[in-house]
């Protein structure tokens, strides 16, 4: 098989799961997870694959893998579909492959397969927990399996396929298919537990939220496609023909060049799909779902897809400018957005008592880092940075998820009815669930950018000097101060997590998670620290001759003119910069929280006062919305539509063309149709009838009188006929 | 030489006495018979002026032909429907025959 | 008057004579045989006119099968026919009225004709030729639609009759 067919391969295994498990299989919870795992293994390994032979195609960004064929007929030729495989859809394909498999196998353990039926279990609520009696008679609670478990593994298979396939895709159409199937996926899988109301309205939130986003994108993928005929990644990105004539071409908005406006438009896309600054609501409510189903969103699939596609498009948003220059609007835009986000996400993130939360702000966080990258020319680091937190952010969820099975388990084994979720009922975990507690650390470490070994460090080390070669200090002491907040919240929740004693008896009778949940913990925490290695930079002290900058020379053929020389030199401000705030942050936030005792308030809340309410009501940007534009909306719904337009001037139209209508028929029954139609009618019908009466006896039914009436009429015409032509 | 107007004369007065006999017979198989009387009539129009003006064409000699075919489907159709409303009715007469009458 | 003159009208004279006991006689049986005369007379006038083909095919088909049918026919509903019953309806004035009426029309237009004396007979020169006349009914250039449709008729006719004569059991209305 060649390579080219493998690529049209890889999304197809986990559709088919989806199919097979949805339509045939979903009573069976064995096989409707051996087909989901099983899909999962087969993209993996042909993911793998394809991903080894990209690796050992030397100029692969000139020469990509491409396969097309002929799907929509237009006027004139074909619209084409296709897969290319080129060095950015390579490293996106391995750690997509990799994070999804191992997300797939750890929901086998997080759904509780193999554990008994819940006794109060309905499908569309978290399981409760079931009653078993042991061996020596007594009654205990342990968990017990989802209700729903084959429905899970179908639309995570779902989900899956929309993310491979939007990997491999050529084209901007087929990619935006896939981005709504993703939108689907997690409106289906944030409201999972559909019985809580809660989940409910947070799927409907992250539906609509990022719907706000794939308008803008839809408008610019019209008008891409009116501009330039095609949406072809390689027709438009790698033209340099295309893009020059893109960026000189004035559009008719806020004076920017088409380029720069197609370019916002497709951003903000990513705004909603990665979760930035104004559209960002929706990602910490999608906590609602199930722990896999973040670790999906927030690692694997929805969000890397939003960066991706910037990623993807970045030669097209930065066309017309070069290193060195000032940014483009577009440009300015996105390191303005991605700056404030990720300080805005960070502060959030001190203040949240979720442990889901804070994994939700910081990927808020660690995506606006790679936008700020790119809107000021990293691209290579913000690729890297997607890549190695891909792999860590995984981690972190699949830990947070393991976490908080080890909670209810102990809550189980109590009777307590506490938050499982809540860091501050935690605590000494790490003597609990030794594997978990070491795999969070490398996780966490690898968040707030450790030195030297965590993969995070390398990335963030990365960016964060791209942001200084910018020129844009401002830009730079954000994140520099935004990675301190992120040391300080990861600290912070490692220590109020795994390290003091247990502040509840659930906390004390928690236990380690299964294999099935473990293993895949250890496998994602391998790649967390060795995904660095493979992008050290040349130039870096010491290290930077002995592994090569692997990564950078194979990503940075992307880019037609730039980029080549986009991170010459690495001056050692950043690296400084890093190599302390890091440790700073992480040693503050143990300081702070290392003995919290149980039923405190969180000690930074009486340092910061006011600010940490602030913080921990997420800046009330969700009350904000609501007056801004739900209030609004509901308004309009229910007192201008309903009562103004629908009561007032739509059904007074009616009801008075209604009585209108009513007078004109009495009018013209009165004056019009008695006397002239029905008149008519009766004098027509009746007179038909006399006329019938009185000929009646010609119809006598003998043959012979009608013969002779039929020759005295021949007679008697061909008589007059005669005399007259004669 | 027999003028041509004996033969039309012949003709017409023949075609009026099965014109009469459709007319005017009760029965349904003499109403029959004066159909083929004017057929006949017609016959010996045809082939008269065939004969007598235009016996160098073939026009004539194939009109006759089908109105022998025709004749023959008629009376095979007409006595056949004779011998159905006979059985039925149990009459030929066409006068009893008045199933149409408005 | 010549011989022929005198065969024509006698052979007429029987013919009509024949015709009208056809449209006459009380009793069926014999106006069929009355009609069977008048065939044989219209016969001999188409030998008179030269067509012997066609005399033949008058005796084949109108003595032989038309004629022999109608027999048939009045001996299979003779049963009932009461002859003291008058053969005639009682518009039979006006069916001699209207016959009158025609003949004195088709009079009037013949005798208005001029083409009605023509000095001589065009069979004289081009007699009856019947291989031409078959070769016609089959030539494309010819006659072979006209040809075809009246099989196609013959056929439907059989058909036809077949149908409508059959006696079916169980006795559907």
């Amino acid at each position: 098989m060649t390579i080219e067919a493998l690529i049209w391969l890889i999304p197809l295994p986990p559709v088919l799961a989806f199919f097979l498990i949805a339509v045939f299989t979903f009573r069976n919870r064995k096989l409707s997870h051996t087909l989901a795992v099983g899909s999962a293994a087969l993209s993996w390994a042909a993911s793998m694959i394809v991903f080894y032979q990209a690796v050992l195609t030397p100029e692969l960004s000139e020469h990509p893998f491409v396969s097309q064929i002929d799907w929509l007929p237009l006027g004139q030729g074909w619209f084409r579909i296709g897969v290319q495989i080129d060095p950015l859809a390579a490293v996106t394909l391995f750690f997509v492959a990799w994070t999804v498999l191992m997300i797939f196998i750890y929901s086998i353990g997080y759904h509780n397969y193999g554990q008994p039926v819940g006794e109060q279990d309905r499908p569309g609520l978290q399981p409760h927990g079931a009653s078993v009696t042991g061996e020596d008679g007594k009654v205990r609670r342990v968990p017990s399996v989802e209700p729903m478990y084959a429905r899970f593994f179908a639309f995570i298979a779902l989900f899956a396929f929309g993310m491979y396939a939007l990997v491999v895709t050529d084209n901007l159409l087929t990619l935006y298919m896939a981005w709504e199937i993703m939108g689907l996926c997690s409106y289906l899988l944030i409201g999972f537990w559909y019985g809580k109301p809660s989940a409910r309205d947070a799927a409907v939130k992250a539906f609509l939220t990022t719907r706000v986003g794939d308008m803008f994108m839809l408008l610019g993928l019209a008008a891409l496609y009116w501009l330039t005929g095609t949406l072809n990644y390689r027709l438009i990105l790698s033209n340099s023909v295309v893009l020059k004539q893109l960026a000189e071409a004035a559009s008719p908005v806020l004076g920017l060049s088409w380029a720069g406006l197609v370019g916002l438009l497709i951003f903000f896309g990513t705004v909603g799909k990665s979760a930035q600054f104004p559209l960002h609501v929706w990602l910490p409510d999608a906590m609602e779902g199930p722990t896999p189903v973040s670790a999906m969103i927030h690692a694997a699939t929805m969000v890397s897809a939003g960066v991706y596609l910037v990623l993807r498009f970045f030669p097209l948003i930065s066309a017309g400018w070069m290193p060195g220059d000032a940014l483009t609007p577009t440009l300015m835009v996105m390191a303005t957005i991605g700056a404030f986000s990720a300080l805005f996400a960070a502060s959030i993130a001190l203040a949240q008592r979720d442990i889901k939360r804070v994994l939700a702000y910081s990927t808020i966080s660690q995506l606006a880092y790679m936008i700020t990258a790119l809107g000021v020319g990293a691209y290579v680091a913000a690729a890297f940075h997607l890549v190695t937190h891909a792999f860590f952010k995984a981690l972190l969820f699949l830990d947070s998820g393991s976490v908080i099975h080890g909670m209810e388990h102990g809550a189980l084994h109590t009777g307590e009815h506490i938050d499982p979720q809540d860091m501050f009922n935690m605590g000494g975990l790490g003597k609990k669930m030794p594997i978990t507690f070491w795999t969070f650390l490398i996780g966490g470490l690898a968040l707030s950018g450790f030195p030297l070994v965590t993969a995070g460090f390398w990335s963030k080390d990365e960016i964060l000097s791209g942001a200084l070669n910018s020129g844009y200090v401002v830009v730079f002491g954000v994140l520099a101060f935004s990675a301190f907040l992120t040391a300080f919240y990861t600290a912070r929740q490692i220590t109020l997590t795994f390290l003091g004693n247990p502040r509840t008896g659930s906390a004390e009778h928690a236990c380690e998670s299964k294999l099935v949940m473990t293993l895949p913990l250890v496998v994602l925490a391998f790649f967390a620290v060795t995904v660095g290695w493979v992008g050290i930079p040349e130039n870096f002290p010491i290290l930077g001759g002995l592994f090569p900058n692997w990564f950078e020379h194979f990503v940075s053929g992307m880019l037609l003119e730039h980029g080549k020389g986009g991170l010459v030199g690495h001056s050692p401000l950043p690296l400084i910069i890093s190599l302390i705030v890091a440790p700073l942050g992480l040693l503050l936030g143990w300081w702070v929280y290392r003995a919290v005792p149980a039923g405190t308030v969180d000690p930074l809340q009486s340092v910061i006062g006011p600010v940490y309410t602030l913080l921990k009501n997420k800046y009330y940007i969700d009350e904000l919305y609501h007056q801004m534009f739900v209030r609004p909306a509901i308004w309009l719904a229910d007192v201008f539509t309903v009562q103004w337009v629908d009561r007032g001037v739509i059904d007074g139209v009616v009801d008075g063309t209604g009585r209108l209508g009513l007078w004109l028929g009495r009018a013209f029954s009165r004056y019009f149709d008695i006397p002239v139609i029905t008149g008519t009618g009766d004098t027509v019908a009746f007179g038909t009838r006399r006329l019938g009466t009185n000929l009646k006896w010609i119809q006598s039914g003998r043959v012979q009188q009608y013969m002779i009436l039929t020759v005295a009429a021949i007679v008697i015409l061909g008589g007059v006929l005669y005399f007259l032509l004669a | 030489m027999i003028p041509l107007s004996w033969y039309l004369m012949f003709a017409a007065l023949l075609f009026c006495v099965g014109l009469y006999g459709v007319l005017a017979r009760r029965n349904a198989i003499g109403i029959l018979m004066g159909v083929e009387l004017m057929l006949n009539a017609v016959n010996i129009n045809l082939l008269a002026f065939w004969s007598y003006l235009y016996a160098m064409r073939l026009n004539g000699l194939v009109f006759v032909a089908i109105v022998f075919v025709a004749a023959a489907a008629e009376a095979a159709v007409g006595l056949a429907l004779i011998i159905s409303a006979y059985r039925r009715r149990n009459t030929v007469i066409v006068e009893e025959l008045s199933l149409l009458k408005g | 008057m010549s011989a022929t003159q005198v065969i024509f009208l006698v052979t007429a004279g029987v013919t009509l004579g024949a015709a009208v006991m056809t449209v006459s006689a009380r009793k069926m049986m014999h106006a069929a045989l009355w009609l069977v005369l008048a065939l044989t007379g219209i016969a001999v006038l188409f030998v008179l006119l030269q067509s012997s083909f066609f005399a033949v095919a008058q005796v084949l088909i109108y003595i032989g099968a038309i004629a022999i049918l109608i027999i048939f026919s009045v001996m299979l509903t003779r049963r009932i026919v009461q002859e003291q019953y008058p053969s005639v309806n009682r518009f039979w004035w006006v069916a001699i009225l209207l016959a009158l009426m025609v003949f004195i029309g088709l009079a009037v237009t013949l005798s208005s004709w001029r083409g009605l004396y023509p000095d001589r007979q065009a069979v004289n020169e081009h007699p009856e030729d019947i291989a031409a006349l078959g070769l016609a009914l089959v030539d494309p250039a010819g006659f072979v639609i006209p040809f075809e449709v009246a099989s196609l008729l013959l056929l439907a006719a059989l058909v036809g009759a077949i149908f409508i004569a059959i006696e079916r059991k169980g006795g559907r209305r």
